[in-house]
């Protein structure tokens, strides 16, 4: 049986038809809503994807590794995206990123046994007054040091470890509605 | 009448949210005096507001510095389709100011991009927001259903002459990569394909988005509209300095005191962002350098930071050296022009004199080298090898000849390819071996003769490879 997106992402999708000109143009958001529905997009979903917006699997396969941020293996739950940048690095960004490998017992680009980090080793995420800095979802950690890093890590932690026991659902899903609906 | 900086050191156009609660909301933002400016706007022309922002003297805020009024009358008179397309895909390492703008005034954006929309005609706009940007990508999806839930989107709006006009805006994310920052990787990327540059002309006020002629402006640009509007393209233009109106967003980060976005006159010296605006550098350490206007831009040395911190003094004033292929011999930037350095996107890098720059400007290389898009081979090859070879120096494993390599493969990447993706890393390559050669050299090591083993340890021979 094909992969199918659940019923509050197709809806989500046809929201976001309604946007563009072409279907193709909502490639991007779409699989932004693949992403986080799936956790990662692997042939079965870019197969879903081409049929979703009529689009060859090729030409999704060629943008989808364009990108960063999409993923063709599994990540883990919290993605720590660690800015090293010049303006990050002119202010400790490598000691840090070391102390949180050292931390996670991963090296950046991997992701823990457990499911609950991926690494990144990021370029500058616009954050450079408060560097060295990382972000995780749509979460800032600013101006940081070692003990506060420390206290991140152990937060994120521990709120996976809660959501793991109280959902299943997919992860926080940002909105794309139009304007008016709230999505 | 043309002013000093100092006598507007204190006038806010874009960051008068900043320290106000709730400054994101569309209830603060009205009461605030928000929209008013688009009932004025509504009641003149459409080719009334282009000829005020042209008297205004804005330039784009993404980094080239552009005319935006001449940007807006580069679209077609008889256009029947137009887009706006708000480019908020803010990577330019050193640059958080459309962050914070986003975060802290979405309806001030909103209401930039209504006015321009009903100048340029376009009934569809787009912000592409930097896909990283998560959490402003929430702020403004709530400000953008704010305003639609307002009537101020989505809705016929009176205006002059017994008109209507009702724009519609989305808000669409990229997905992480810095290429779309370049305003027609950026449409390739809204079209759903690769953040691919496209080749020019044609020009995007012709030929952009699905094939219509298109704007494309930084988030600041954009928020600087409605108080032209206000207060007249002239105040504007008279607020800055030369030919750049208004005022100007710094991001200044690295070695200094209070680091941070600062709403500052344009024009202001570096010295004066520096040591007042932002405390000076700490632990009584001496400046080394600064990077003016983004990573792309190349570096000016400490000597250099009194010029004033404004589009074209950075790219003529004499205080500052010419960038040098080799000492002596100056860079073309095309057509026999010389370059000094830009202003680019704001982004003021500081880095005092415990900095080790080779480092640095190897950090840089392996950034370019990474968002590199793979078009063109000069910027796809040249960068991948600029960065390994600033590497190795920084390693400090450089060889004999390093030094003149990279000049020689960053001569070759300039004005050769598709964007100035190319150019971005060719700047600050020439740049930092200009105003800091004797640190590269410094990092070379001398070519070791001998034979395996030898009591010199092991032998590198050397077979003539790069």
């Amino acid at each position: 049986m094909p992969l199918e997106f659940s019923a509050q992402s197709k809806q989500r999708v046809e929201r976001l038809l309604t946007r563009y000109p072409t279907k193709q143009a909502a490639l991007l958001p779409v699989l932004h809503v693949a992403q986080e529905e799936f956790g990662h997009l692997p042939d079965e979903v870019i197969e879903l994807v081409s049929r979703t917006l009529d689009l060859p699997a090729a030409h999704i396969y060629g943008v989808v590794t364009f990108y960063t941020m999409f993923h063709r293996e599994k990540h883990g739950r919290n993605e720590l995206m660690v800015c090293t940048n010049i303006s990050c690095m002119l202010r400790g960004a490598y000691p840090i990123l070391e102390h949180i490998e050292k931390k996670l017992g991963i090296k950046a680009g991997e992701t823990t046994p457990d499911g609950a980090f991926t690494l990144v080793e990021e370029e500058c995420l616009a954050a450079c007054a408060n560097a060295p800095m990382m972000i995780c979802g749509d979460q800032y950690f600013l101006d940081l040091t070692p003990d506060k890093v420390d206290a991140a890590l152990d937060d994120l932690r521990r709120r996976w470890k809660e959501r793991q026991q109280t959902t299943t659902g997919p992860r926080t899903i940002l909105g794309v509605g139009p304007g008016g609906a709230k999505s | 009448m043309a002013t000093t900086w100092q006598e507007v050191r204190n006038v806010k156009i874009v960051t008068k949210a900043f320290g106000v609660a709730d400054s994101h909301k569309l209830a603060t933002y009205q009461q605030r005096g928000g929209f008013e400016a688009l009932k004025k706007a509504l009641q003149m022309q459409p080719a009334a507001l282009v000829d005020e922002v042209k008297k205004s003297n804005l330039r784009g805020r993404g980094g080239a510095g552009f005319p935006t009024g001449m940007k807006w009358s580069f679209i077609p008179k008889d256009a029947k389709l137009v887009y706006l397309v708000v480019n908020a895909d803010e990577s330019e390492p050193g640059t958080c100011k459309d962050r914070e703008l986003l975060a802290k005034d979405p309806h001030l954006l909103l209401e930039g991009m209504i006015i321009a929309s009903y100048a340029l005609g376009c009934k569809h706009a787009y912000i592409y927001i930097r896909g990283e940007m998560m959490r402003e990508a929430k702020i403004v999806q709530a400000a953008i259903d704010e305003a639609y839930a307002a009537g101020l989107l989505g809705k016929n709006l009176a205006t002059a002459a017994g008109g209507s006009f009702a724009l519609d805006v989305t808000l669409h994310r990229g997905a992480g990569a810095y290429i779309c920052g370049e305003e027609t990787g950026l449409l390739n990327s809204l079209e759903g394909k690769r953040g691919w540059p496209r080749l020019k002309p044609p020009f995007p006020a012709i030929k952009g988005l699905f094939g219509a002629p298109t704007v494309v402006n930084n988030v600041e640009t954009i928020m600087n509209i409605p108080e032209i509007v206000t207060k007249g393209g002239q105040w504007f233009a008279d607020l800055g300095t030369g030919k750049s109106g208004g005022t100007r967003i710094v991001c200044v980060s690295g070695h200094v005191n209070k680091p941070g976005v600062f709403e500052l006159p344009m024009g202001i010296p570096f010295r004066d962002i520096i040591y007042d605006v932002c405390g000076g550098i700490p632990g009584g350490r001496q400046l080394k350098g600064v990077i003016p206007g983004g990573s792309s831009m190349p570096p000016l040395d400490a000597s250099e930071i009194d010029v004033p911190c404004e589009f074209d003094a950075l790219m003529n004033d004499p205080r500052i050296k010419d960038v040098e292929v080799r000492p002596g011999v100056p860079f073309d930037i095309g057509g026999g022009r010389k370059l000094k350095t830009m202003a680019g996107s704001g982004g003021i890098v500081v880095f005092d004199d415990s900095t080790d720059v080779v480092a640095l400007c190897a950090r840089i290389m392996e950034f370019y080298a990474h968002e590199s898009c793979g078009q063109c081979t000069p910027c796809r090859e040249g960068s991948g090898w600029l960065a390994r070879v600033c590497k190795r120096l920084a390693r400090g494993q450089g060889e004999p000849g390093d030094v003149e390599l990279m000049a020689n493969i960053a001569n070759g990447i300039g004005g050769n390819t598709i964007c100035a993706l190319g150019d971005a890393t060719v700047w600050p390559m020439l740049g930092f071996l200009t105003k800091f050669r004797s640190d590269f050299d410094a990092r070379i090591q001398p070519k070791k003769i001998g034979l395996p083993g030898g009591a010199s340890g092991p032998a590198k021979i050397d077979m003539g490879a790069a």
